[in-house]
């Protein structure tokens, strides 16, 4: 039936291959890039890029791949034992305070990231002195910068699941709080958790604004320091980071899908980060909004 | 009841009476299990915020001063906000039209359907986490030896580039902030383009309405308020935008992440202190007349998406 409303068959067409080709060029354009030996194509660059004889002219690269997969580990962590547990808590005992909460969770993609770190600069300050400048703290700042799309994904999966239930069955049954959250309600809410942590990864692998201004190394600093000296490698590396985190959004699409008993609602909010918007529960969501820093 | 440090220790607690109580018989126990999360954002959402913000009214020891605010009026400083809002508001109303265009083209879709999969996938990754690797995209693209400058030059002998490398300056920023743009119209519009009735196009034509007539008094104005709430969040998202200048606008500082940059990496940029948190103050109450603004429409567009 809505077939009547979309266009037909040929418009659609078209304009899928007018859009989706433009759209297509730049990512041609980068895969042409890294081909490119002299007046012909070959796989040199990214031979070059792999050559163990290379490392240390690339060592930045890995150097700061580590340490993004380090802050991605210890941003999941956050998502998962900080924030999908007070969600919970929210849920089962102060559902008034959802609103708030909610307010509270999106804020940051109201504020810049370029905002926050001029912020964030005399506090690192202090977290340097006191627990030296280990990357992993750097995890705390983006646990803030994930905390809007992880509390989509993991909302989608409360809200279509009956967690005050099942926590009543299972207290009834003599589960401590603890069996209740891990063997209980986490595997019900496995499918946000997983898109939560998923999208925490891509997240942390593409975020730049932080780092670069206070003076970590992670891929995407990595990324351009890399870039002054040789431009293939940084466009190889993109590349497959753009992929990467394609092919996340697409698991985690996937992953929303298996959960067959789920309502479309949860399903939708695990697929897409910005799905969200799709609840009529929350019209005043500005959870949309992409996260480009 | 024992909802209380469990929920964020693991460990066990008391467990007396049963769970389902009316929620006004809150526990204090069950609020200790707010205070990690809230200390957590505490410490680095609001405080940051407040430093940021707050930071443009002291002077570097600490007495508090308007001075600082002139720096908002300052010529190259008002340059800044001017290019920043011109490149939103440019790359805003292009991603809005092209987005919402894609996304005609969508209807009719399977939700659950290989193209939607795909294209939702692609929007996401470009809207959400480019930013570095988008300014390189476009270097490999229209860079000095980019695919397209190469090829125009060579089949056409068009050099893009006659007038200066305008790439690694403010006009080089609107094709890749339209490129991250498009795809968030498309991620943001879609659900209420999809939310759009079926039943309402069958009404029109059983009525005697024509296509054209049910997109003109019926699709269009249920369609204008979701249509401009997006395009405030795009002129958001633009506005707020940092990576993908920072890794290709290599000469001078045109827009006001980059101003910030500078101020940031340097303490006395146009010899004023504390410039950073003058300029983050403008760029805050920017976003929340903006962010304001969203909300108020998008109450109103949620009305048809029920």
């Amino acid at each position: 039936m809505s077939a009547r409303l979309g266009p037909g068959r040929t418009a659609r067409t078209v304009i899928g291959v007018v859009i989706g080709g433009l759209f297509a060029i730049p990512i041609i354009a980068m895969v042409e890039f890294t081909l490119r030996d002299g007046d012909g194509h070959s796989l040199a660059h990214w031979a070059a890029l792999f050559d163990p004889e290379n490392a240390r002219q690339y060592a930045p690269i890995w150097l700061g791949l580590g340490n993004s997969l380090v802050l991605a580990v210890v941003a999941i962590g956050i998502v998962l034992l900080l924030l999908a547990p007070t969600m919970i808590l929210i849920t089962l005992r102060f559902p008034r305070l959802r609103r708030a909460f909610e307010f509270v969770v999106l804020l940051p993609i109201s504020i810049p990231a370029i905002v926050l770190v001029v912020g964030l600069a005399p506090i690192y300050l202090v977290i340097g002195r006191t627990f030296g400048t280990g990357i992993w703290s750097l995890a705390f700042a983006y646990g803030i910068t994930v905390l809007p799309y992880a509390y989509r994904a993991i909302q989608g999966s409360i809200d279509a699941t009956d967690v005050r239930t099942l926590a009543e069955a299972a207290r009834s049954l003599g589960a401590g709080w603890g069996a209740v959250l891990t063997r209980v309600l986490a595997p019900n809410l496995r499918p946000g958790l997983l898109a939560a942590a998923l999208i925490s990864v891509a997240v942390v692998l593409g975020e730049f604004t932080i780092a670069s201004l206070l003076g970590r190394q992670n891929l995407q600093t990595a990324l351009v320091v890399v870039s002054k000296q040789d431009t293939y490698a940084a466009i190889i590396v993109s590349l497959l980071a753009l992929v990467f985190a394609f092919v996340l959004l697409v698991v985690i699409r996937l992953a929303g899908r298996t959960q067959g008993s789920a309502p479309r609602t949860a399903r939708r909010a695990a697929t897409a980060p910005s799905a969200r918007a799709e609840s009529p529960s929350d019209p005043s969501d500005p959870s949309r909004k992409g996260n480009n820093t | 009841m024992a909802i209380t440090a469990p929920l964020t220790s693991g460990a066990e607690s008391n467990h007396s009476g049963s769970a389902r109580r009316p929620a006004a018989r809150v526990s204090v126990p069950a609020f200790l299990g707010l205070v990690p999360f809230a200390a957590y954002v505490l410490l680095f959402l609001a405080l940051p915020t407040l430093l940021a913000v707050l930071s443009g009214f002291f002077t570097e020891d600490g007495t508090f001063t308007l001075d600082n605010l002139a720096a908002l009026a300052d010529p190259v400083i008002l340059r800044a906000f001017a290019n920043s809002i011109g490149l939103s508001l440019l790359t805003a109303v292009v991603g809005a039209v092209v987005g919402a265009l894609a996304c005609y083209a969508m209807l009719g879709l399977a939700e659950d359907g290989r193209v939607r999969g795909i294209v939702d996938g692609a929007s996401g990754v470009l809207a959400q986490f480019g930013g570095v690797m988008l300014a390189f995209a476009f270097i490999a693209t229209i860079g000095v030896q980019g695919l397209v400058t190469v090829w125009l030059r060579d089949t056409f002998g068009i050099d893009i580039f006659v007038n200066g490398a305008w790439i690694y300056d403010l006009p080089g920023l609107v094709l890749p902030y339209i490129y991250f743009q498009v795809p968030l119209m498309v991620i943001t519009f879609m659900p209420a383009m999809a939310a759009l009735r079926p039943q309402w196009a069958e009404a029109n034509l059983t009525l005697g309405g024509s296509t054209g007539g049910f997109w003109l008094r019926i699709g269009i104005p249920v369609l204008a308020p979701s249509f401009a709430a997006s395009l405030l969040l795009l002129f958001a998202n633009a506005f707020s935008s940092y990576a993908t200048a920072a890794a290709l606008a290599s000469q001078g500082s045109q827009i006001v992440p980059l101003q910030i940059r500078a101020a940031l990496v340097s303490e006395t940029v146009l010899g004023r202190e504390n410039l950073a948190g003058t300029l983050a103050l403008g760029m805050v109450v920017i976003m929340a007349i903006v962010m304001w603004g969203y909300s108020i429409i998008q109450r109103r567009a949620a009305r048809w998406q029920r």
